[in-house]
């Protein structure tokens, strides 16, 4: 069978689960709308929230981050210390409380339906640009795998989730996600175990990273110090000079984290206060079995793709051109690897070319002219199968899992979107005498929409589709985690506090990204260029959301201190969250 | 109806905010504290071909965050349990 059919019946079959898990969990209520009738357990909804955190681009795009070196570990720590924010702080006294959507309990404890209206608009903003990531993503994933453009490859997938999320809600999301996290998990640990295995012998990737590189009997990690070094790049473990922007960068990213709306709803579907602690504790169980897993990943396939190029050791010819291996052929032809012959000797070099030293003596003397390969760091993953030589039914594997990451989060993405607009917009700003019937029909309907419009963004990606991390992280964690975090710790802040203290943090933020990256993200229109040199304080635009969620904290607290008391009525909702 | 607050919802508060600020003081001190700004000290210290630092910042970490929030999880609803305020 050819590798297309392969990865045609994985993809398809994955597709076929999905559609019929859509059929059996039917949303019959808005509760089941919502948050899954608040029955799921707490173990399968660690699961769900598993899946819906590991999105396309952490499937496909992180482990080749990481591989840069020991800065980019902050990505590692980020996207997992959120999570005992969220266990310790948010997901327990928010399941208590007991609302439908996180705009909800905004306006319910402030009391404040302008509190809400800016909570939905936030939601909006965080999850649009986010969601915008996961669509292109699944066409990409389409693309590469099974022969078909990724327009159309996007369009199935929209298609995919428009069954199961407008029929079944939350619960047809929920246990479709269940099956997601299953495909995504497998697809990633697999080919990452085989690798341990050649490089290291170790069958665990987390043994395999600290363990002895197989071929030259030293550590791995010692080993591709040394082979990066002569190539003139830095140390793969060297440590970062701009340790303050590597500590707010992380900060932001784990309080954002925890401010995300598609992950907080998760916690919203089980049963009850206990369950939510489990819950978190499991959601981060799924999620460390794959981001342990990306440091060994990084670090083995960097040093596995060197060796291929220098076979017999940096210090001996490299690999001639016309002898490339197969899988180097066909992600040539992608566009992923590119070879340009700079000195015209028929071999392929890869140096770091902007060392300058490095340029002038060792480069020099060799009589190379410049690197010659440029790599994609996505191919760290999707080429791996190949790589590792594993068998044909991993890589239909791999597409299903690239798929499944992207779909699992666009769902959870869209549903986050579609219920703040038909509950938190429809239901209790515009028409507070919907009845529950009528306001599930436009739960469905906010549903189509979100997924029109993502469908749309997806194809016409606009210029902030690639800023996810500074966008959805730094406005998550500089308007939403503060109001959350005041709304159970702090009784005496009032909505004109919080409504402040949302408007300041984010606007804070928002300034501070435009200033580097363009106002709106139109080119040209930044203040300064976007380099080490012009930040303020040393602090990177991606890095200032925790910022603005001190500013947050700051404002909302000065503002409700200045004004008056939170009503009786809501210090006693308060009262209630803490103790039962 | 609204709540009155008893001595016994004090101390389980009380008592939760401990156990949360304990449960971040460790979460910092693997993150921020031992993967990032203490890394230089303990550079001495070598774990699987690199120090220490590294290894918290891309394993180590980790492991402790899945710890804490277990021990969160177990901790809480036992204190729950004294209280009688279980759901």
């Amino acid at each position: 069978m050819s590798q297309f059919a392969i990865n045609f019946i994985f993809v398809i079959g994955s597709f076929i689960v999905y559609t019929v898990i859509a059929v059996w969990a039917r949303a019959r209520s808005t509760r089941e709308f919502y948050i899954a009738g608040g029955n799921v357990h707490p173990t399968l909804n660690g699961m769900a929230t598993a899946a819906d955190w590991l999105s396309a681009a952490s499937f496909i795009s992180v482990a080749g981050l990481v591989s840069v070196g020991y800065v980019n570990s902050a990505f590692i720590m980020g996207w997992t210390g959120g999570y005992v924010l969220l266990a310790t702080l948010l997901a327990p006294y928010l399941r208590r409380f007991g609302t439908y959507t996180v705009p909800s309990f905004v306006g319910t404890r402030y009391d404040s339906k302008t509190a809400r209206v800016v909570a939905v608009l936030c939601l909006i903003i965080i999850s649009l640009t986010y969601v915008i990531g996961q669509m292109t993503g699944a066409g990409v994933a389409f693309a590469r795998f099974i022969e078909v453009d990724s327009t159309t490859g996007l369009l199935i997938s929209a298609l995919v989730v428009f069954i199961y999320a407008v029929l079944g809600g939350m619960k047809g999301v929920t246990y479709t996600q269940v099956a997601q996290y299953t495909v995504l998990i497998l697809a990633f640990t697999i080919p990452a175990i085989y690798l341990s295995l050649m490089m290291t012998g170790h069958f665990l990737p987390q043994v395999g990273l600290v363990g002895t590189h197989s071929e030259s009997g030293i550590p791995l990690l010692q080993k591709l110090d040394e082979v990066v070094r002569d190539l003139g790049f830095q140390d793969y473990t060297a440590d970062v000079s701009n340790k303050w922007n590597m500590f707010l960068f992380t900060l932001t990213l784990m309080v954002g984290t925890a401010g995300l709306p598609h992950v907080i709803i998760r916690f919203f579907t089980v049963p009850n206060i206990q369950d939510a602690r489990w819950s978190a504790g499991w959601a981060l169980v799924f999620i460390a079995l794959f981001y342990t897993t990306v440091p060994a990943l990084a670090a083995m396939s960097r040093l596995n793709l060197l060796e291929t190029v220098y076979p017999e050791g940096t210090d001996q010819p490299s690999l001639q051109y016309e002898e490339r291996p197969e899988w180097f052929k066909k992600w040539e032809m992608t566009g992923l690897l590119k070879f340009e012959d700079k000195n015209n000797d028929g071999h392929i070099q890869i140096y770091n070319a902007k060392n300058e030293n490095f340029a002038k003596g060792t480069a020099a003397e060799r009589g190379w002219e410049g690197n010659e390969l440029t790599v994609n760091n996505d191919i760290l993953v999707l080429a791996l199968p190949e790589i590792a030589n594993m068998p044909m039914w991993l890589i239909g594997l791999m597409a299903a899992g690239g798929i499944a990451a992207a779909l699992s989060t666009a769902s959870g993405l869209l549903l986050a979107i579609s219920s703040a607009v038909s509950h938190d917009l429809l239901k209790n700003t515009l028409m507070p005498h919907l009845s529950d019937k009528r306001e599930m029909l436009y739960a469905r309907i906010s549903m189509v929409g979100a997924i029109t419009i993502a469908t749309w963004l997806g194809l016409n990606p606009p210029g902030f589709a690639a800023q996810t991390v500074a966008l959805a992280f730094g406005i998550a964690a500089s308007t939403l985690f503060p109001v959350l975090i005041l709304g159970i710790f702090f009784q005496r802040i009032n909505s004109n506090g919080a409504i402040a203290g949302m408007l300041a943090g984010g606007m804070f933020t928002l300034s501070y990204i435009f200033m580097y990256l363009g106002w709106l993200f139109i080119p040209e229109t930044n203040n300064f260029p976007n380099t080490p040199e012009f930040w303020i304080l040393g602090i990177s635009p991606l890095s200032v959301g925790c910022i603005g969620a001190l500013f947050n904290f700051i404002v909302a607290i000065s503002v409700s201190m200045l004004t008056e008391k939170p009503s009786e009525k809501i210090q006693d909702m308060v009262r209630r969250v803490r103790y039962p | 109806m609204s709540k009155e607050i008893t001595e016994q919802d004090k101390a389980y508060w009380a008592t939760n905010l401990r156990l949360i600020l304990g449960c971040l003081a460790i979460w910092a001190t693997v993150s921020y504290g031992f993967g990032i700004l203490l890394r230089p000290y303990l550079m001495g210290i070598s774990i699987g071909g690199a120090d220490l630092g590294f290894w918290f910042a891309q394993q180590g970490s980790i492991f402790t965050f899945l710890i804490l929030v277990f021990f969160y999880s177990w901790k809480m609803n036992q204190i729950d349990k004294k209280f009688g305020l279980e759901e």
